[in-house]
């Protein structure tokens, strides 16, 4: 699932619910998103999944439990070594 | 913790930076205030790490030697009293004491509903895009856009550029409009948008005029849309769809400091002050214009924040920006089918899963939130106030604080902070 990436490219490893994805530096935490094997970063009322939509910080479909501290929204949280993100889908 | 200024500017985009260097090298101690984690907004996203683009790298430069101060990841979520800001950062918060603000908080895509609109893979037009400069894997994945304007044509540029596979781009406006505002453009100094323009044309992506997105379908994530071209019904299997129309200001932070808005832009005069003493406004906030509108806008607030003399030169450019906006304006405009797309069991708020049936008899935003729901999730109606605005007409709503979800601890003011100007060295 992963871009092979240039050698030069420095890369960090993050877990999204307990999976790890290794990634660019300068990735976003809803760009790694995509790199796990579903795009969801919620659900709603019903269960339904929902992924994120806007990527600018204004709708905050994304927002998740980022190293503890909750609603956080991962298209303004840039991947970090050992980050732990834990969605509520 | 507390903070203090002469000048508070809310929001490190193009505007923001402008009016930054101008008022800091002339000696004003600046603060910027940003949500995201580096400057340059969204228009220059990610720039400030890769130095693509010239034109941000120069202001960067100009931004990190002018003596103004950053804090980056920094929400503005409440405006107690005036001349005091309340921010959240990360964890913490802290108050800003501020003689001069200026608001410089950009713009954001209009959404309008549509069956499918909710499913993940569904994203904005520069959603999708930011996410895919942000690093989203794109290489070989079939990509549908819907939307308007340049903005298509520049996620469009981008997510070619990364290895995507743009299926197909959907023009909403007309093609007498459309191609009458691409004529126009070259008047204009709008430098970036042309480079999208051009570069979408050199990809030969195939697309249309007088073309959108009826609904997307998928079990779980988007697998195909159904789009209408030129009044024939086209279906596209893809892996994501952005669909989204043109921009629309973030007028929260101007509506919590009281700033008089109109047409859904914030008021102000020829020195760029809103209606709220020392409160001013550039860019995007005056009705979209792009990054020359909001360079020659934060330059003039930065001066006139600084009580500076005001070039005759950005001036001039300031008239030949407000010309483009007024274009861009009627072309952008979203078509009367549009707001007929969503049906009775359509979401319409995202957050509080309100559907368009719920709203029958609601006359405005007040009544839609009190009977409804709408716009009372997590993101306060951001996205479903605005489409409700362009698919009903109903007139924008005050904000009231906190204007973002914010911790209780971060909507106490500091009691050194309400009662003497005391400055933090």
């Amino acid at each position: 699932m992963h871009e092979p990436a240039s050698k030069a490219t420095p890369r960090v490893t993050l877990r999204i619910n307990r999976h790890a994805v290794t990634v660019p530096v300068g990735t976003s935490v809803a760009a790694a998103l995509a790199m796990t094997d579903r795009f969801v970063s919620r659900a709603d009322l019903s269960g339904r999944p929902r992924g994120p939509l806007c990527g600018m910080g204004v709708c905050f479909e994304c927002r998740a439990t980022i190293d503890g501290v909750p609603e956080v929204l991962m298209c303004l949280t840039p991947c970090r070594e050992d980050q732990e993100v834990v969605t509520d889908a | 913790m507390r903070e203090a200024c002469d000048l508070v500017v809310v929001g490190a985009g193009p505007g923001g930076l402008a009016a930054a260097c101008r008022a800091a090298e002339v000696g004003l101690d600046v603060l910027v205030l940003d949500a995201q984690p580096e400057p340059g907004g969204q228009v220059w996203r990610g720039e400030a790490r890769k130095g693509a683009n010239r034109l941000a790298r120069r202001w960067f430069t100009r931004f990190a030697a002018s003596g103004a101060r950053f804090r980056p990841g920094a929400r503005v979520v409440a405006a107690p009293e005036p001349g005091v800001l309340l921010v959240e950062e990360g964890a913490s918060s802290f108050a800003v004491r501020y003689s001069r603000a200026v608001l410089a908080t950009g713009a954001r895509e209009r959404f309008l509903p549509f069956p499918g609109w909710t499913l993940p893979g569904v994203l904005g037009v520069s959603g999708l895009q930011v996410l895919v400069k942000d690093g989203l894997p794109i290489r070989g994945k079939r990509v549908v856009l819907a939307g308007t304007g340049p903005l298509l044509l520049a996620a469009a540029a981008t997510i070619h550029a990364h290895g995507g596979e743009v299926l197909y781009m959907a023009e909403q406006a007309s093609a007498a409009s459309h191609w009458g505002f691409a004529l126009q453009l070259w008047r204009h100094p709008a430098r970036l948008l042309q480079g999208a323009w051009m570069s979408a044309a050199l990809i030969r992506v195939p697309t249309s005029t007088d073309a959108w997105v009826i609904a997307a379908e998928g079990e779980g994530r988007v697998e195909s849309v159904r789009l209408s071209v030129r009044g024939r019904e086209e279906q596209l299997r893809c892996d994501y769809l952005g669909a989204a129309y043109g921009l629309v200001p973030n007028l929260e932070v101007a509506r919590l400091l009281g700033c008089e808005t109109s047409a859904g832009a914030v008021v102000v005069n020829e020195r760029l002050e809103t209606r709220v003493p020392k409160v001013h406004a550039v860019g995007e906030l005056l009705g979209i214009g792009g990054v020359d509108q909001a360079l020659v806008t934060g330059e003039l607030a930065g001066l006139v924040a600084a009580e500076h003399p005001i070039p005759v030169e950005l001036e001039r450019a300031w008239h030949r920006v407000r010309a483009f906006a007024a274009q861009l304006a009627r072309h952008d405009a979203p078509r009367a089918e549009l707001r007929r797309l969503a049906t009775p069991d359509t979401l319409l708020c995202r957050c509080e899963d309100v559907p368009m049936s719920a709203l029958e008899g609601c006359q405005n935003l007040r009544e839609a939130r009190l009977y409804a729901r709408l716009g009372m999730g997590a993101c306060q109606g951001r996205t479903c106030g605005t489409a409700a605005q362009t698919l009903f007409g109903w007139p924008g709503e005050d904000v009231r604080p906190p204007c973002l979800p914010a911790r209780i601890g971060s909507l106490r003011i500091p009691s050194d902070v309400s009662s003497t100007h005391t400055r933090e060295s």
